[in-house]
Parts: structure tokens; C-alpha cells; sequence
């Protein structure tokens, strides 16, 4: 039993017709145009970034300077499951740092590495979410694009989250 | 669908899309205007009484927002729907924004004719069905945290003191927050119900020069953080020739720890858009945006769900209020990056490009998006601007200080007992909000500083508490208005780490466009980590100090002058910390992991085994005597036992000079 992770090799020709429906062809819908590259594959192919600069006309190196800069956007392949810590300042103050660590010995990463081997977990920093009164806030993004957002984080409910995740993917490949 | 207060009232009634009321909200609550008729006002009277208690007399209200949220608010949803629907229960359920009241969450409202509403403070699903059987068969409310109103008819209503009566109620102005946790976010009716777009009726009434002159009236400035007066924006963005114009609401609100535009926005999204178009129509322009952070799509979302509705009944589109003005909003959302609340730079993420800021002058107002002039305003300004003009300049001028008049949304957080939003006059003193309204340090710690304005604020230290909040003063003492964000820094917080955090979280965050801040950031985090670490010298602050008054005066935009605001301002107040890092080695506050030790206290110990089973590098072994002990060598000071210990037989020591002989090991 394997897990396989959200993120595939993109087929052939793309499915540009569906992902960028409804969207006007503007350079300034770059933006949302790889927005919608990336919630199709889970990451920025370099397909995909050609397709979304094709799309706005705008040249691909522009397409990939935009990539490159903002956060949201990886140009790699990340886990069926993103966990983001955030690192706002009330959450740094009530101790996430330690919950990030945490989380990381738990996920078996080594420093620098971001997704797990099974391609199930990828664990991240996060910038503030705005709900700095429930601090430390530990948000886990799901393959249906739905969040859990965990207030009050500490190792005993996030190890319990990991836990009722990888069961659930467990179960559901049998 | 029932009729709604939208709908016309009977046939007389004239206003359509095509051909729109100059009265038509006015009309709404007040109505019928051009015509009288008993039944069309029977009609509204009872429709307005709907809204309020729901169609069939009881109605429970739940709060849909990222915090609430974040603490169960969906789950509370479900089961309320499951246990109604499951009973066949005659109840209406709504959702709303929040108050803005964090420790109250999970909240829900019970509200029913005869009754007095009822609030329910950290709510678990649970509780659902005992909750409904009190309080709508037994009429008892002896469980409720406040009461909205009393009737004397209910159990228990004696024990439960009144919302007003609240210290954080009372003490604070809510003047532009006034509809969070009360209306339904996604709903219009409500919205007008309460008041709303009485703003802009208003003003298209009034010429676009008597608008502008009623904002520099009321003495606006920008909530945003430079406090720019609003109406002098935007009298230069209209005497601009070129067009067309744009206004640009700015949504990107990145500092951490300031969450005031996400309540604003999530709870009452329709006031943010009325205020647009009223800006729009001031300075001439006929297209708007709202530039929306990444990471709060449900943010997004309700602006977004907002724009589609107002558009539906001609709020937005062609000819609004039969005023001749067109104005049509687009939202949004970045990709995330802090830059973006940078007015030029976040021009550029509007474009699709890189978010690079660029040189001012020439200003927005002069030369903004695609070269036209553009006024940005903040979220929370904007709101102000719907505010006044319904209410009048005089009513908002009535509160705050001689330069600055009005009121200033502060989020309070960090380590109080009650965090939230809190609403008060610019001017306050810092103390009354930390501890009248956040109601001071938590249990068993004491306030060491403040945190003032985000990443590019200063830190004020607890003796500066009864400084006032206006842009001035606080500008003065080191820090910045900022956003308004209020972190509270305790005694058990090391101020040499605040600082680095600060600094790993702009140094990140740099564009990365100008020499001073991508490379003198990094120069001022290198230092930090150093003295966390223990290695400082004392040349080592002559170079950070030197280091970042030239970020400072050097940096191209915002970022970059403000960024080195926290070091700076650590090193004025907290250089007897810096001290003990450099000469002494050791961590005051016992956080910086380098210079701390780790050990379980054998008379406190219960061996319960939480902190070997959560120990991630297998360190803590059990002993002989059946306690626990720490192998230091084998530990890596991440803290995840003296977090899960429950009875804190974890302690902390510092590891200075005193061990091993005097000796250091590193």
C-alpha cells in the first residue's frame, strides 16, 4: 500500500480550457492564473507557468519571476497534506517554534527538508493568519482544499491531528 | 424566496435596476417614501422584526469567522443544525461575524420573542442539545455568559450580568466595529436593517467636492499606519487631469498580530465596500479594487460574496442610486507576500507583476496603477469614511485627540487574559487597553513590554505604559502606529529573541530590490543568532546599531526604514538583556536554547512518562526510582517536556559561566 501524493507529473496537453475558466486573458490575472495551476497540481510545473504566462500574454520569464517571488506559489511538488505553522508574533511569543520542531521530529524531516517521504506530509511556516487571540495557530491544509486551523496548539492535539490523518489515508487506500 | 426588505414594497413603488431611487435606502427601513400606505408600512415593520428574532420568532446565531473558526465554531455549526433538524425544532439559524472578543470563542446567540438573547461563551458541540432545551423549553438562561437585553420573563436572568455591563464592552467606542458579531456578513438586508449605505446615499446627493470636504472635516487620517490625512488623498488624486482613475482598498494586512481589517472584513464586508464606492465618487473614479492577503481567503470570500450582492440590487454597476455614477469593484487576492501592504508595491502585485516597490514621488495619487492616479486607503479607514458620512463628520471628530480625531480598531494579544479587538478613541493610553480592556498580564506573569505596530514597530517597555496612542507620541518613543497591532511581551519572553524573531520575519520578507534592506537585514539577524548563541561581543552592538540606523535612513521603501525599528528600539530600553547575552552568557529570561539546560526535578516528578513518550529525540529515560531524568547530551532544548508536564517538574537553568568550574564548553 502506497500513498500516492496529490501532486502528478501534469498530462499532456493541459487542461487549460477548465483550470482557467471564467478568467479574463489580462496580464494582471497572472496572479490568480497560477493560483489555479497551482490548486490543479498541488505545485508550479514549468508547464504549468508557461501555460498561465501564455494565457495573460505576458513573456515566461515574467510568469516565473512572479512564481519565484510570492510565498503561496512552490515550484515543487508538496505533501497531500500542508501543515502550516504560523510564525505571526503572538505565536512565536506562545511558543510555535517549539510545536514546529515539534512537528518535525514527529514527520521524521531533516532540517531544511519540507515534505515527507510518503509524500503525505509537507510542513511549513506560515505567515500570520489573523487570529493572533488564539495563539499558537497550527493550520493544516487538506487534499480538498478545505483547513483545519488548530488554535492553542501544543504537541499532545497536533500529534493527535497527524495521527487521525494518517489513519484516515490508511484506511482509505484499502 | 419570502419577501425582503429589498423588494419593492407594492406596485407603487418606481425604483428598479434600469431606472434607480435616489431614496431607495432610506426607504428601506423608513419606507414607503413616495407613496403612504398602512400595509407597505405594516409590511417593513414586520419584516425588520423578522430579521431580528427570525421568521418563526427564535433564532440561534453562530459566528462564521477564521477565529472562531480556528476554535471549533464549525463543528458547533454542525451539531446545532443536527440537533434542530433531528427535533423538527422551530428555530432559524443564522450565522455572523465576531465581536472581536477572542476569549469568548466558540460563542453562540440564542435569541427568541419575550426572551431575553442570550450569549454562550466557549461553547462545546456537546453542550448543543442541554443549551436549546434550556433556554427554548425551559426558558432558562442561568448557563448564558451575558444577556443582550432582560425581560424579567426568564430563569436565572438575575445571575447573568448584561453585555453593556461588560468592562470590554463599556469601556470600549464602537464607533466603525459597531456591526461585527451583530449582523449577518452575508446578508444586505441586514446590513441596511442596521444602517448601512445611508453613507452613500448620502453623499450622491452632495457633490464629490462637498464629500471630500466632509472627510477633511471630520479629520480623517489613514488607519494603515502613516496616518496620512484621507481627505487631502484624495482632493489631489481628483484634482489629477489624467484618466482614468482607480481607488485601491489595501487588504493585505500582513503585520502579525494585527487582525482588525480580517474581523472587518469577515463581519461586516458591506461597510468596506460602501466606503469604496463613496471614494470612488469623490475622487472621480469608476473602477475600484481590493487587494486581499493570501493567507485569510475567507476574507476574500465575504468581500467577494459582498461585491456580487451589492451588484445585484445596483449598489454597484451603472447608475447607482440614479446618481449618474458608475463604479464596479474587483477583488483581489495576493499571493502572499508582506510587501504587498507597501502602497507601490502592492500597485505592482495589482498588475501581475513582482511586488517591487518602487521611488516616491511621484505618489500614487499622482501616478498609480497603470500610470493613472490612485487613491489607496486602508480597510479600516474606508470603513470610517461609510461611518462618517452616514453619521456626520461632527459625531466622528467628537472623540480622540486634537491631531488625530476619531477612533483606532487596536488588536491586543500576546500574553493577556482576554485578547481580542478592542475599539477605543486615538489617544487612549496604552495601559487602559492592556489591562482594562485585555485585562492585564496572564496568571503568574508580568508585563515586561509592548509590542506596538508589527514587525516595523518598537517594543515599549512597561514603565512607557501610560503613553498615549496617537501617531506622534508613539513615533517619539521608537515605535510606529503601525496597523494597530499590540503584542504583550512578558517576563518569561527574552527580548534579544524578540528581536531576532522580528528580524528573521522582515529579513524573509525583503523584496530583496534595494542593498540596504536585503543585505543589512541579514547582517542584523547574523548578529542576533550570535548573541542568542552566546558568542556576542561588545563590538558586536556597535555594528548593530551602526548597521541599522543605515537600513534605516538607506532602505528604498517602508520595510526596510522601519524593519531595524525593533532592534533599535531593544537596545534603548533592554540593553541590560544584550549585557547578560554578551558578558555573562547567560539568558535572563531563559529562552535563548544555547545558553539554557534542561532537568526533571525529582520531588516534583509523577512519572507519568508524558515527557519520554513526547520526547522526539528519545532523551528522557526513566530511572531507577522510577522518575524520569533529561540526558543532556542527548537533548536538543526543544521544550516539548516542559510543555506536556503536567505537574512542571521540567525546570530551565541557565547554562552561564557558573557550570562546570567556571569553564565554557561550546
Amino acid at each position: 500500500m502506497s500513498i500516492k501524493p496529490r501532486s502528478k507529473e501534469p498530462k499532456t496537453p493541459l487542461e487549460e480550457n477548465n483550470m482557467f475558466r471564467g478568467l479574463k486573458r489580462a496580464p494582471h490575472n497572472l496572479i490568480e492564473a497560477l493560483r489555479r495551476v497551482q490548486a490543479r497540481y498541488g505545485y508550479l510545473p514549468p508547464e504549468g507557468i508557461k501555460q498561465a504566462a501564455e494565457y495573460v500574454g505576458v513573456p515566461f520569464s515574467q510568469a516565473y519571476s512572479v512564481a519565484t517571488f510570492y510565498h503561496q506559489y512552490s515550484l515543487e511538488p508538496v505533501g497531500k497534506y500542508r501543515i502550516l505553522v504560523c510564525m505571526g508574533t503572538a505565536c512565536h511569543l506562545r511558543g510555535n517554534d517549539l510545536n514546529f520542531e515539534f512537528l518535525r521530529m514527529l514527520l521524521g524531516l531533516k532540517e531544511g527538508q519540507k515534505t515527507t517521504k510518503d509524500g503525505l506530509f509537507s510542513l511549513e511556516v506560515a505567515r500570520c493568519f489573523g487570529c493572533c487571540g488564539l495563539a499558537p495557530v497550527v493550520v493544516i491544509e487538506k487534499p480538498d482544499g478545505t483547513r483545519q486551523i488548530i488554535g492553542n496548539a501544543n504537541a499532545r492535539v497536533l500529534r493527535a491531528a497527524i495521527i487521525k490523518y494518517r489513519r484516515q489515508e490508511a484506511g482509505g487506500n484499502e | 424566496m419570502s419577501w425582503t426588505l429589498l423588494d419593492k414594497c407594492c406596485e407603487k413603488c418606481t425604483h428598479s435596476l434600469d431606472n434607480p431611487c435616489p431614496d431607495y435606502i432610506e426607504c428601506r427601513v423608513n419606507g414607503p417614501l413616495c407613496h403612504s400606505d398602512k400595509k407597505c408600512k405594516e409590511l417593513r415593520k414586520k419584516r425588520l422584526e423578522e430579521i431580528q428574532y427570525g421568521a418563526v420568532g427564535a433564532k440561534i446565531k453562530i459566528p462564521l469567522s477564521s477565529c472562531t473558526l480556528a476554535s471549533g465554531a464549525e463543528n458547533i455549526y454542525e451539531a446545532v443544525k443536527d440537533y434542530v433538524e433531528k427535533n423538527g425544532l422551530k428555530i432559524s439559524i443564522s450565522i455572523s461575524g465576531c465581536f472581536g472578543l477572542d476569549f469568548l470563542d466558540p460563542w453562540i446567540e440564542f435569541t427568541s420573542k419575550g426572551m431575553p438573547t442570550a450569549i454562550y461563551a466557549n461553547v462545546k458541540p456537546k453542550d448543543i442539545p442541554r443549551l436549546i432545551k434550556e433556554y427554548f423549553e425551559e426558558h432558562d438562561v442561568s448557563s448564558a455568559y451575558v444577556l443582550k437585553n432582560k425581560t424579567g420573563k426568564a430563569k436565572g436572568e438575575d445571575k447573568v450580568p448584561l453585555l453593556d455591563e461588560l468592562d470590554v464592552w463599556k469601556k470600549q467606542y464602537r464607533w466603525v466595529s459597531r456591526n461585527c458579531g451583530i449582523v449577518n456578513p452575508e446578508s444586505l438586508e441586514e446590513y441596511i436593517a442596521t444602517g448601512g449605505y445611508r453613507g452613500l446615499s448620502r453623499s450622491l446627493k452632495m457633490s464629490p467636492e462637498q464629500v471630500i470636504d466632509e472627510i477633511l472635516k471630520s479629520g480623517l487620517r489613514g488607519r494603515g499606519g502613516a496616518g496620512f490625512p484621507t481627505g487631502i488623498k484624495w482632493r489631489i488624486t481628483r484634482e489629477q487631469k489624467v484618466t482614468p482613475k482607480y481607488v485601491v482598498a489595501n487588504a493585505d494586512e500582513g503585520d502579525p498580530g494585527a487582525f482588525m481589517n480580517r474581523l472587518l472584513a469577515e463581519s461586516d464586508p458591506f461597510r468596506i465596500i460602501e466606503g469604496l464606492t463613496i471614494a470612488g465618487y469623490a475622487i472621480g473614479a469608476n473602477q475600484g479594487y481590493i487587494f486581499v492577503r493570501a493567507e485569510k481567503p475567507l476574507m476574500a470570500s465575504r468581500l467577494q460574496k459582498a461585491v456580487e450582492e451589492a451588484r445585484k440590487y445596483g449598489l454597484l454597476g451603472k447608475n447607482i442610486l440614479g446618481s449618474g455614477f458608475d463604479f464596479d469593484i474587483e477583488v483581489i487576492l495576493s499571493a502572499g507576500a508582506f510587501v504587498c501592504g507597501e502602497e507601490t508595491a502592492l500597485l505592482a502585485a495589482i498588475e501581475g507583476r513582482r511586488a517591487w516597490p518602487r521611488q516616491r514621488p511621484p505618489y500614487p495619487a499622482q501616478k498609480g496603477l497603470w500610470g493613472k492616479p490612485t487613491a489607496i486607503n486602508n480597510v479600516e479607514t474606508l470603513a470610517h469614511v461609510a461611518t462618517i458620512m452616514a453619521e456626520g463628520a461632527e459625531a466622528f471628530a467628537s472623540v480622540g485627540t486634537e491631531k488625530t480625531k476619531g477612533t483606532k480598531m487596536f488588536c491586543v494579544t500576546g500574553s493577556v487574559k482576554r485578547p481580542g479587538v478592542y475599539e477605543v478613541p486615538v489617544g487612549t493610553s496604552i495601559r487602559y487597553l492592556v489591562e482594562e480592556l485585555a485585562g492585564g498580564a496572564v496568571e503568574g506573569s508580568a508585563i515586561k513590554a509592548v509590542q506596538i505596530g508589527g514587525p516595523s514597530g518598537g517594543c515599549i517597555p512597561a514603565s512607557k505604559l501610560d503613553l498615549p496612542l496617537d501617531y506622534e507620541t508613539l513615533q517619539s518613543a521608537g515605535a510606529i502606529m503601525g496597523s494597530g497591532g499590540i503584542v504583550v511581551i512578558n517576563d518569561k519572553n527574552c527580548m534579544v529573541d524578540v528581536a531576532k524573531f522580528f528580524l528573521t520575519f522582515t529579513s524573509a520578507e525583503s523584496c530583496g530590490k534595494c542593498f540596504p534592506c536585503r543585505v543589512g537585514l541579514k547582517i542584523l539577524w547574523d548578529i542576533l543568532d550570535k548573541i542568542t548563541r552566546g558568542q556576542g561581543t561588545e563590538e558586536d552592538l556597535v555594528v548593530l546599531r551602526h548597521v541599522a540606523n543605515t537600513v534605516k535612513y538607506a532602505s528604498l521603501c517602508a520595510l526596510g526604514g522601519t524593519a531595524p525599528n525593533p532592534v533599535l528600539s531593544t537596545l534603548r530600553y533592554f540593553m541590560d538583556e544584550y549585557e547578560a547575552h554578551i558578558k555573562d552568557k547567560t539568558c535572563p529570561a531563559k529562552v535563548c536554547k544555547a545558553l539554557i539546560t534542561y532537568t526533571i526535578n525529582e520531588d516534583k516528578c509523577i512519572a507519568c512518562g508524558q515527557c519520554a513518550a513526547n520526547c522526539p529525540v528519545n532523551a528522557i529515560s526513566k530511572q531507577e526510582s522510577g522518575k524520569y531524568s533529561i540526558d543532556v547530551d542527548k537533548c536538543i532544548r526543544c521544550g516539548t517536556c516542559y510543555v506536556v508536564c503536567p505537574v512542571g517538574a521540567v525546570e530551565k537553568h541557565s547554562r552561564g559561566r557558573r557550570r562546570s568550574g567556571g569553564e565554557m564548553k561550546w
